[in-house]
């Protein structure tokens, strides 16, 4: 797999799809040296995000199957198992305080969308 | 009564009152105030909910149960002994020793023993199988004999006792029987008429009641074989549960010197004080006012009292109201204010149903001025308002028996919640006053029931104010002149009704132009699913193009349910349950292919189980080549029409009901709504296809077809009732049609076809009028719009099979074709089943 390393901020870039296979407004899930990362086109607001694709209340693997959107200026993504929202920029659960998911960067470069492990 | 700084308090017993004491004295607790608490509790737990302990049997577990885990005192600077009860107390040097040995000095010292169950002396009762139902210990040790045993009983017809015989019933056990002394049930909260009513309801659910029965003697050589009563008569039984009252732990208050009653209880004054002041006794072990009292409210105001007079506070303990509202095995029963009291002394007004299993009895003052008291059977549906009447001594209106049976000149009697005075207490587990909500709603914006739950605790302990505070913060709402609406959510300020108005209006297709045109931010999990059941519902496009895919639900993103794991079940039509042996061949083949669980629905369908996200479309492309259409199982939308085998085979059919129910089932498939819909069609008025438990329900008749609507199965049963009767098959069609429309116009988002004619103002004669009399002339638009919506219909997982831009989303993983490696089975009676969740 293809990986781009920035040194300056200690960060590898792994090239997980390209734009066209996550749909807009929706997410996906790339698997990346091992792990299940969830990977969301926010098109309507321009952005991309990355998180863990486990939810941590049931352990389940679904969050890329969720749907995204906002609580007031919060983009989130509800899991599609029990509707637990996580906030895309923080990973904080937003309807249970217990909880909290990983969040990743992203980068989309030339049409190739990278996340940064 | 004033505090020194760093007192301490030491807490003899954790359980319910004893807890809430801990907790109202932290809450209480003010500047300069300084407490070491410590609690001595004789269970292995922490403290749990009693009052909900029979949940344990329907599956809650002890944590589920939990008051406050060992966290919570670990943080509160609490200091714990469990499995250490306290077995002395040295009144002169002030301080406790503990079954473990150890030694703390104490202040004041709170009793919070509680009681125990009280076992009476038969002969025998030490025998196995002979158990009490007081703690979660109890209840393992009954859970674990009753697998071998197949006859159980109960002494005591009590609350307690009959929840016990409703847990044997549930625990598997073929008999369950109840033994009282007393010549009725629930001798306490409810008269013989009441407890007759009570009798025959639970009689109907398999219990065996004996009334002034009186057990002589356990028979059996070690373990339980049967009860001898005084009658001399004999009953069998592998298993018995006592539960035939309660004792207050008063012995270690005894051993101390502190006064007792001769028949149980340490002696309290109003301060809760005993015989030393420096020790107080609260809960089910303190006799106040002559009385134990044995329910939580009492328990949890004494913890009031005690806790308010520690911080410096001044309090009593008034003698307590007893009123008490329940839900016995599915039968509400409720007893307030004085019950009993007998003419002369008042008027007695009674009421009594026995086809529905209702009795009511209300006691009015001989000027028939106020309430004294009253007792409900059946249906408690007016209890808080008659407590608050009562309590309140609210003036009657001159026909008091609207109080029972609802006014019959249309106006509701008395004015409802809001006529209540300040002080009336709406939730007596926590005090807190009709004054304190409305203030909270009000002045402070606590406008949900959660938001009152947090800020003054309304409604957190047994939970049966709930209905008037919402009650209280609608009304609060419509004085300040706020107009109450049914808002999607933050994006979108209409009802789901308007909203559906305006996307017709103005012809949008897709989430992002209805968001763009009608609504604000970038959408939720709440309106992306609504706004795509109303484009479903006008236009019936296929769910997953253009921009709706990643606005469905979590089902219908994939048309499949998403199960534990994360694998999906897929469960093809099969209109009317009737199916060819050369199809049911094909299930079998693809479940045997694609590894899947099979199992028959309580539609008459079968469903598959456990399909990696990947092969569903391969699955589908299988079923389709056979002549399968999608099932929707997985949509708010027409689910199944289950029949009977009707007139071509049954020998009582009168009509064909198996070709109905497939030509019904055939031109509603693929509708979508606002929640699901279900339905059938039985061949006679013996109704084995229960249809009366539908959205909608056709029942043949010898002259054509009756039509039922708005039933419903599922966790609030209520029967479908009668729309039009002996109408012919396009007649009945026609009506559905205009039925059906109506409702997705108009209902609530995921609100059955029930809960929006319950909540229909006029009800089923105002449905009637529209649908069957059109008076608002609007039937032939609702026939239209459904002609619509049918003549579009296409199967949506053919249109997936068939196209490769649709059927590329069908992955788990976007940069690999494996299959999610997270996915594990177990195996059960040679099929699989999901892993346990972790």
């Amino acid at each position: 797999m293809e990986t781009i390393t920035d040194t300056i901020n200690a960060v590898t870039w792994h090239m997980a799809c390209y734009v066209d296979d996550i749909p807009e407004d929706g997410g996906g899930c790339a698997f990346i040296s091992g792990k299940q990362i969830a990977i969301f086109n926010f098109s309507r607001r321009g952005e991309w995000y990355a998180t863990d694709n486990q939810c941590p209340h049931r352990q389940q693997m679904a969050i890329s199957r969720g749907m995204i959107g906002s609580q007031g200026e919060e983009p989130k993504v509800a899991c599609p198992f029990h509707k637990k929202t996580f906030s895309l920029q923080t990973g904080q659960c937003l309807n249970d305080d217990e909880y909290r998911i990983n969040t990743f960067p992203v980068m989309v470069k030339e049409n190739r969308v990278y996340i940064g492990l | 009564m004033k505090a020194v700084s760093n007192t301490r308090i030491v807490v003899v017993g954790n359980g319910m009152v004893g807890y809430k004491f801990c907790e109202k004295l932290l809450s209480k607790k003010k500047d300069g105030q300084d407490f070491t608490i410590t609690v001595f509790g004789e269970e292995p737990r922490a403290a749990y909910d009693r009052v909900h302990l029979s949940e344990f049997f329907a599956g809650k577990t002890a944590d589920d149960l939990s008051m406050a885990g060992i966290d919570w005192y670990a943080e509160n600077g609490i200091r714990l002994f469990l499995s250490d009860p306290v077995v002395d107390i040295d009144r002169e040097e002030k301080l406790v020793r503990s079954h473990h040995g150890h030694i703390v000095y104490y202040d004041y010292l709170v009793m919070a023993t509680g009681s125990g169950a009280f076992v009476p002396s038969i002969p025998g009762v030490e025998k196995d199988g002979v158990f009490v139902y007081r703690t979660i210990e109890d209840l393992e040790l009954i859970q674990s004999y009753a697998k071998k045993a197949r006859r159980g009983a109960v002494i005591g017809g009590g609350l307690l006792g009959l929840e016990a015989a409703k847990a044997l019933l549930d625990l598997g056990l073929e008999e369950a029987h109840v033994v009282e002394f007393a010549p009725r049930l629930m001798p306490r909260q409810i008269d013989d008429a009441g407890s007759r009513m009570l009798q025959s309801q639970l009689e109907s659910l398999g219990l065996h009641i004996h009334l002034s029965k009186s057990t002589q003697e356990i028979k059996g050589d070690d373990c339980i074989e049967g009860m001898q009563f005084a009658d001399n008569t004999f009953l069998e039984v592998d298993m018995l549960v006592i539960s035939a009252g309660i004792r207050p732990r008063d012995e270690v208050a005894k051993i101390a010197g502190l006064e007792t009653h001769p028949r149980g209880g340490i002696v309290v004054n109003n301060q809760l004080q005993t015989s030393d002041p420096f020790i107080f006794a609260i809960g089910e072990c303190a006799l106040a006012h002559h009385m134990i009292y044995g329910l939580i409210a009492p328990g949890y105001e004494m913890a009031d009292v005690v806790a308010t007079m520690l911080t410096g506070g001044e309090k009593e303990f008034l003698p307590y109201d007893m009123s008490t509202k329940l839900k016995l095995i599915g039968t509400d029963v409720a007893s307030f204010g004085d019950p009993f009291v007998e003419e002369p002394a008042c008027r007695t007004i009674r009421y009594e149903n026995k086809a529905k299993g209702i009795y009511k009895r209300i006691n009015v003052s001989t000027d028939g001025k106020t309430l004294l008291g009253g007792i409900l059977v059946g249906e408690a549906e007016q209890y808080n308002m008659l407590l608050q009447t009562c309590k309140n001594k609210t003036i009657l209106p001159p026909d008091s028996e609207d109080l029972i049976l609802g006014s019959r000149g249309g106006e509701e009697a008395g004015a409802g919640v809001m006529s209540l005075p300040d002080d009336a207490l709406i939730c007596s587990c926590e005090a807190v006053t009709k004054g304190m909500i409305c203030h909270e709603v009000g002045e402070n914006g606590h406008q949900t029931v959660d938001a009152l739950k947090k800020c003054c605790k309304a409604g957190t302990g047994c939970g049966g104010c709930i209905p008037m505070v919402k009650d209280l913060i609608t009304g609060v709402l419509k004085e300040k002149g706020v107009y109450v609406r049914n808002v999607v959510c933050e994006h979108f300020d209409y009802s789901r009704q308007e909203l559906m108005d305006l996307v017709k209006m103005n012809g949008l297709k897709t989430y992002g132009a209805v968001l763009d045109h009608h609504g604000k931010g970038d959408g939720c999990e709440i309106c992306k699913p609504v706004v795509a059941s109303v484009l479903a519902s006008l236009w019936n496009e296929n769910i997953l193009e253009k921009d709706r895919a990643v606005v469905q639900d979590s089902n219908d993103r994939y048309l499949a349910n998403i199960q534990k794991g994360g694998t999906y079940s897929v469960v093809p039509r099969i209109p009317g349950g009737e199916i060819t042996p050369e199809k049911l061949i094909v299930i079998g083949q693809v479940a045997q292919k694609y590894g899947l669980y099979t199992k028959i629905t309580g539609g008459q369908r079968i469903d598959l189980f456990g399909a990696h996200l990947g092969d569903l479309p391969d699955i589908w492309e299988e079923l389709i080549d056979a002549g399968f259409e999608s099932g929707h199982a997985y949509g708010k939308s027409l689910r199944t029409v289950k029949s009977c085998v009707g007139s071509t085979w049954c020998r009582f059919g009168v009509q064909d009901s198996v070709s109905f129910a497939i030509e019904v089932e055939d031109r509603y498939k693929g509708l979508r709504s606002p929640h699901k819909l279900k339905s059938a069609v039985s061949g006679c008025v013996r109704e084995c296809a229960e249809a009366q438990s539908k959205d909608f329900g056709i029942i043949a008749t010898d002259k054509g077809w009756n039509l039922f609507v708005c039933g419903n199965g599922g966790a609030k049963p209520q029967h479908a009732q009668l729309l039009a009767s002996d109408v012919d098959k396009e007649t009945c069609l026609r009506l559905i049609d205009r039925f059906l429309m109506f409702y997705i116009k108009t209902a609530d988002p995921l609100t059955r076809t029930a809960t929006w004619l319950n909540k229909m103002e006029g009800g089923m004669n105002y449905l009637k009028a529209v649908v069957v009399d059109d008076v608002l002339g609007i039937a032939e638009e609702l026939e239209r719009d459904m002609q619509n919506l049918i003549d579009v219909y296409k199967c949506e997982w053919r249109e997936v099979v068939e196209s490769p831009e649709l059927r590329k989303r069908f992955t788990h993983f976007v940069n690999t074709p494996i299959k999610d490696p997270s996915i594990t089975f177990a195996e059960m009676r040679e099929q699989k089943k999901a892993t346990e969740w972790a």
